[in-house]
């Protein structure tokens, strides 16, 4: 049996806001409708919201699910999360808002809350006349999961928007690879390249560096653009002044904010190695990333 | 921890039955010797297990020396595939069917890997195999045909001794997974045409951990887990005594209850079964509506998911299966309703329940009384309400 917290399991029983919204001849109030899934993956959801036209405000929002104990929950949630927001803020809304409402999803019921976000991402689009980004049968190579019609696009930005580092982790959050199991490996290859893609994206050439730095606030980085950050700031602003003096350092490992690094040549036998860790090291690397890091040296294997 | 609850599903395991407890317990306490033991206090047990076989022996029509005591019924459907493939190197050809257990159908895939070339048989609306396709299938290659007796999730019984004869001309050895099968239809080894048969003792009343595979005699049998000489060499490993004790207890019962449980369950299962079909509209039954054992029914509910029913049934205290993928932790919908080719309306919102001898009238009632509600309540959640719903519409409901 899932383990559902209370809160999954009180809204599941008790759901809130289920139903439709009707287009009225309201003035100034219009409704958007999304719908996401089907009754051959297990679970759909048609989003209402009722919209205030000139303030973009969200009045009310309603749900319709098809679907097991979380999909209703995680619908029932976003309907609470929405309201009152407008379309803008309601489009920043992300299926982990979606999850942490809800105390947490067992982690192979995380589709669920990603099919709430692609809800309402749907009814603001059609509200607004925008086209969705869909797979396309015909697209060559657009379509990976050909059991549960998954796309690409969704892939890539599943893992990005949660940080996925394997091929079960996206099958848990969009199902992708969950029936014959065939784009599996395909899916591993996105994984990667979307981990290169990050990568590259933070090792800009170095007149972005600063943008670069700020366009992507520290809480947000994945530990892939973290790293990738920590190494870049390591290769051009410390590694050149310890060079300079016969040292040199090595990035070893980092355990969320803990950096380990290896102090070679003359920095690892410097009697003043401390002092390097800590201002030529952590200092340059709070400054540039978050000032939570703190810098470790660990010994060398050999 | 939930202790008392309308249990329904007793395919998924069973109550131990309190004769039986009483039957193991001194055999977990007192009588604790190896039976494999030279001294008399090992022998007594030996004793016990050798009545626990003449008890298995009697309740499958078999011989004492045809039963080999296993760990449960995966173990026993997995010795059987082996050993006939050992016996046979040269043929690398089996049989079985697409609604099997994974305990046959998953060592069935790694087979494939390993040079067997397997045909899963395919089955109808009605969850029955076709004959012809099977007859077509069966080649001089053929060294194994796997197939059950009675399928877990419907029910469904096939016509093991017609397809025993067909698998007989070819000269294949006949294994059956027979797990749902004991204790619920009477069996006798000695007229049927299967070579090997899977029992487990948790399916009849006996605790988890203890299982029977039957051998006929004159099969010839490589063992699967090789050590000591226990069961003749065939299964080695110290017995599980109090799990044989139990088992051989279970089995005895079952012979005593066999035919008048199965009319009162037959009665209870139709009874549950034509209420829901009655007082809820867009549902319908699973499988073969004949041909099925009498404790199962398999119904499908249109246009919700089932492991919402399961949850909504829990919090009244009713246990019960479904085949959907959201309860079982896969994210594809029951095998063997996919292999039915059932319309996605139904597949995902399918429920089991599976009845006992100890299940009662008023616990029939009980859930008669709650289902109506739980059903309208999720629909009245779902965006599907009929098959003429636009959205619905749109979408293809034809099998995968």
């Amino acid at each position: 049996m899932w383990e559902y917290t209370d809160k999954v399991l009180e809204l599941f029983y008790n759901p809130k806001n289920q139903g439709e919204i009707e287009e009225t001849a309201e003035q100034n109030v219009k409704v958007a409708t999304g719908e996401v899934g089907s009754i051959a993956c297990g679970d759909a959801l048609r989003l209402h919201l009722k919209v205030q036209v000139n303030t973009d405000k969200i009045l009310d929002a309603r749900f319709q699910t098809f679907g097991c104990t979380s999909a209703i929950a995680s619908s029932s949630a976003l309907t609470e999360l929405v309201k009152g927001l407008t379309l803008d803020e309601a489009l920043a809304v992300t299926n982990k808002d979606i999850a942490n409402y809800l105390g947490g999803l067992p982690e192979a019921k995380m589709h669920c809350s990603v099919m709430g976000q692609e809800a309402l991402e749907a009814a603001i689009f059609n509200y607004r006349g925008i086209e969705r980004e869909v797979h396309d049968d015909d697209d060559e190579g657009a379509l990976i999961c050909t059991c549960f019609g998954i796309s690409d696009t969704k892939i890539r930005r599943v893992i990005r928007e949660n940080s996925l580092i394997t091929a079960e982790e996206v099958t848990n959050y969009v199902k992708a690879g969950g029936g014959c199991g065939s784009c599996l490996a395909t899916i591993d290859d996105i994984i990667k390249e979307v981990q290169r893609e990050s990568a590259l994206e933070i090792a800009a050439p170095a007149s972005n560096k600063i943008a670069v730095a700020t366009k992507i606030a520290p809480s947000t980085l994945t530990t892939v653009q973290k790293i990738a950050l920590i190494q870049k700031v390591l290769d051009e602003e410390v590694r050149p002044v310890l060079l300079a003096d016969g040292g040199d350092v090595e990035l070893y490992d980092v355990e969320g904010d803990k950096v380990k690094v290896l102090l070679q040549g003359a920095c690892g036998s410097c009697s003043s190695s401390t002092a390097t860790l800590k201002i030529a090291i952590e200092a340059r690397l709070r400054d540039r990333i978050s000032q939570s890091i703190v810098v470790e040296a660990v010994e060398p294997l050999f | 921890m939930q202790k008392n609850c309308i249990y329904l599903d007793n395919n998924a395991t069973t109550k131990v039955d309190p004769e039986v407890v009483e039957a193991m317990m001194p055999y977990m306490t007192d009588f604790y010797g190896n039976p494999s033991s030279m001294h008399t206090f090992g022998g007594q047990v030996g004793k016990a297990v050798k009545q626990a076989r003449q008890q298995v022996a009697a309740l499958l029509g078999a011989d004492d020396s045809e039963i080999i005591f296993t760990s449960c019924g995966t173990e026993g459907d997995n010795a059987a595939i082996r050993a006939a493939l050992l016996a046979q190197p040269e043929k690398r050809h089996i049989i079985t069917t697409q609604v099997e257990h994974p305990a046959v159908l998953n060592v069935c895939k790694q087979l494939e890997t390993q040079g067997y070339t397997v045909t899963y048989l395919s089955v109808n609306g009605k969850g029955q195999l076709d004959l012809d396709e099977l007859e077509a299938s069966l080649t001089g290659n053929t060294a194994l045909v796997t197939i059950m007796y009675a399928n877990n999730e419907t029910g469904v019984i096939f016509p093991i001794e017609q397809i025993g004869l067909r698998v007989k001309e070819y000269g294949a050895i006949f294994h059956v997974d027979a797990v749902q099968a004991v204790g619920k239809i009477p069996l006798n080894m000695k007229t049927s045409t299967v070579d090997m048969l899977t029992m487990s003792g948790h399916k009849i009343h006996a605790p988890k951990g203890v299982g029977v595979l039957y051998v006929r005699r004159g099969v010839r049998f490589r063992p699967f887990i090789i050590g000591g000489q226990q069961e003749r060499g065939r299964r080695s490993g110290t017995e599980n005594v109090p799990g044989i004790i139990a088992l051989g207890k279970a089995a005895e019962l079952e012979m005593l209850h066999l035919e008048e449980a199965t009319k009162r369950e037959r009665k209870l299962r139709d009874r549950l079964e034509q209420a829901i079909l009655t007082k809820i509209p867009d549902c319908e039954v699973n499988g073969d509506p004949t041909q099925r054992l009498p404790n199962t029914t398999n119904i499908g509910f249109k246009y919700i998911e089932g492991e919402a029913i399961l949850l909504y049934l829990n919090q009244h205290g009713i246990c019960a299966s479904s085949g959907s993928a959201c309860s079982s932790g896969s994210l594809e919908p029951s095998h063997v309703l996919r292999a039915m080719g059932l319309p996605y309306t139904i597949l995902h919102g399918s429920i089991r329940f599976s009845l006992c001898r100890y299940t009662t009238e008023a616990e029939i009632d009980q859930v008669i009384a709650v289902m109506p509600d739980i059903i309208q309540r999720l629909r009245d959640m779902s965006p599907f309400k009929n098959d003429q719903a636009g959205w619905l519409q749109a979408q293809t409901l034809a099998h995968r």
